[in-house]
């Protein structure tokens, strides 16, 4: 009885969507950009989106993560304190703080993504600092406990990224996100550029992080393999349209939409 | 010290302070507003003077704009009343404004600086000067000006403690030294510019007026009377200022900023006052009470 009670609350908890996405378009052309896109994503939930290139993927990731207004359809965000936000009617100042609080971009090349003239240690406190942290031991500690959750040697703490490699920029981008706690996190193909056995233990990490820190996630993609290892809910798009969404197990098994079912049908089988 | 206060006589061939009169209405119009919002970069259309970008034309611009014919005018240069650049410019506006000058900080009505800020301390009815290089405080981080003018109108300044940790990481404590950022009224960050980080309390609600321009990048701003300008720190690190185990091998005074002299080749030291007045009229006090 107690028991159901507290699933009952959990499942109220957690049956309030973290993103409502309405009818989000922005062309640049005829079918270039993205159209039509609505969608709900909640608490803990990643979205994985797949498509070729040029489908408006990115667009789509940019429309979301507050960095380019929308020519029609809005987007809602249900805040800590539970009041919902209007991303494009709410001030630069308040999509700001969003960005650097409660959300986080990964971007594909970590050197976007990192300000690569100062240390590891910096790139990481630099959200705290943001958010007005202005002691250094506390600032300190915070660095040496994401690199190490992030499997970087904490020695490291005072280096420049430059001097790391491809796989550990894009761990250090992934703690500079993280350190400020969000609950949404965008990434746009995290693991582009990276080579097949650094790009498993990154999606190993970023899988543990995910479940441990119950972040919902908008992943980017067009590795399906990382689409099925990560997102619980995959959207294909192709050329602006979403045209399938659905569970991926349900989607990668058994896609019904004819470019689903060539996308997936074309990876490669060892 | 022989120049002490006497008018000397203005070339007719120059406008009065070498700007013309558009210009510098132009320029007091742009620091009207660098007063009404402390802190504030303010762009202006900088013109050309007879000096090269980097040796003060910003300061000059500022100081043509609003020298009267009654002000008494005090140029500095790294604290020194007589080096290359405090010499010339001092006497460039001698002979285009025929304007009184002086060494001494107390007569002065307007002091045009690079680098110091005088000892001695400063009243309510002058006006400082500062000749600036750099404005943007944000810059090292961010070579975006549209970015950084959306980060000071947003009051995102996150990204200054950036810099004091990378200094606090790689030496031990916060290493800067000059141009130390400040928070002007608790809303802007600012630039200091080159003045050490010794002067940055004389900033901190000054009765004088204080002025910064900077020539090439074209900005001015402003900190009026009485404001509140705190330097930037983390809580386990504050905000210090240079101490000095010696003291003025001149004068003998022990709290002001001494500059270090190697004198000859075995690497002998001296440290002496940087404010030249300061020193001198220490020195001239205690041959009186002799």
């Amino acid at each position: 009885m107690n028991l159901s009670l507290i699933e009952e609350q959990l499942l109220s908890v957690s049956a309030e969507p973290l993103l409502q996405v309405r009818d989000l378009t922005l062309l640049y052309g005829l079918e270039k950009g993205c159209q039509g896109v609505s969608f709900d994503l909640y608490p803990g939930e990643v979205l994985g989106i797949v498509g070729e290139s040029g489908s408006g993927k990115s667009t789509l990731l940019s429309l979301l993560s507050g960095r380019l207004p929308p020519q029609r359809g809005s987007i809602g965000y249900r805040g800590k304190d539970g009041e919902w936000l209007d991303l494009y009617s709410a001030s630069e100042a308040e999509r700001r703080t969003l960005l650097r609080t409660e959300w986080g971009f990964v971007e594909q090349n970590p050197r976007d993504g990192l300000r690569m003239g100062v240390s590891a240690g910096a790139n990481i406190g630099e959200r705290l600092m943001a958010q007005g942290i202005r002691n250094y031991q506390q600032l300190r500690s915070a660095g040496l406990d994401w690199l190490s959750q992030v499997e970087i040697d904490p020695l490291r703490i005072d280096d420049l990224p430059r001097t790391f490699s491809g796989g550990m920029q894009q761990r250090l981008q992934i703690a500079r996100n993280l350190v400020s706690s969000p609950r949404l996190v965008f990434m746009d193909e995290p693991t582009g550029g990276l080579d097949v056995s650094v790009q498993a233990r990154l999606l190993d990490l970023l899988r543990g992080l995910v479940r441990e820190l119950d972040l919902a996630v908008v992943i980017v993609t067009h590795d399906l393999a990382v689409a099925r290892l990560l997102a619980d809910r995959l959207m294909v798009m192709r050329r602006s349209h979403v045209v399938e969404t659905g569970l991926t197990d349900q989607i990668l098994d058994d896609p019904q939409h004819p470019y689903s079912q060539l996308l997936v049908s074309s990876v490669l089988q060892p | 010290m022989n120049d002490l206060t006497q008018a000397p006589v203005r070339d007719p061939a120059y406008n009065f302070a070498y700007l013309d009169e558009q210009t510098k209405r132009m320029i007091r119009r742009a620091l009207l507003k660098a007063v009404a919002i402390p802190g504030y970069q303010v762009p202006f259309g900088g013109r050309e003077m007879p000096l090269p970008y980097g040796w003060g034309t910003g300061g000059m611009q500022l100081t043509a704009a609003i020298l009267g014919a009654d002000d008494v005018l005090k140029v500095i240069d790294q604290g020194a009343d007589d080096t290359t650049n405090a010499v010339s410019i001092r006497r460039f506006f001698a002979r285009t404004a025929g304007v009184a000058t002086t060494e001494s900080t107390p007569e002065a009505t307007l002091i045009q600086t690079r680098h110091r800020i005088p000892e001695t301390p400063l009243q309510a009815d002058q006006i400082m000067v500062y000749q600036v290089p750099n404005p943007e405080p944000l810059r090292f981080i961010e070579p975006s000006e549209t970015e950084t003018r959306t980060m000071h109108a947003l009051n995102d300044y996150g990204v200054m403690h950036v810099k004091l940790y990378e200094d606090i990481a790689t030496f031990g404590h916060i290493a800067t030294s000059y141009a130390y950022p400040v928070m002007v009224d608790e809303r802007y960050v600012m630039d200091p510019s080159p003045i050490p980080k010794f002067d940055n309390p004389k900033l901190d609600m000054s009765p004088a007026l204080m002025l910064f321009g900077a020539g090439r990048e074209k900005r001015l701003y402003a900190v009026p009377p009485f404001t509140r300008v705190t330097s930037l720190d983390f809580e386990d690190h504050p905000f210090e200022v240079q101490k000095w185990q010696e003291c003025c091998a001149i004068c003998g005074s022990h709290d002001s900023f001494l500059d270090e002299l190697i004198i000859d080749d075995t690497g002998t030291q001296r440290f002496v006052c940087s404010d030249t007045w300061y020193c001198a009229q220490r020195v001239e006090q205690q041959e009186s009470n002799q």
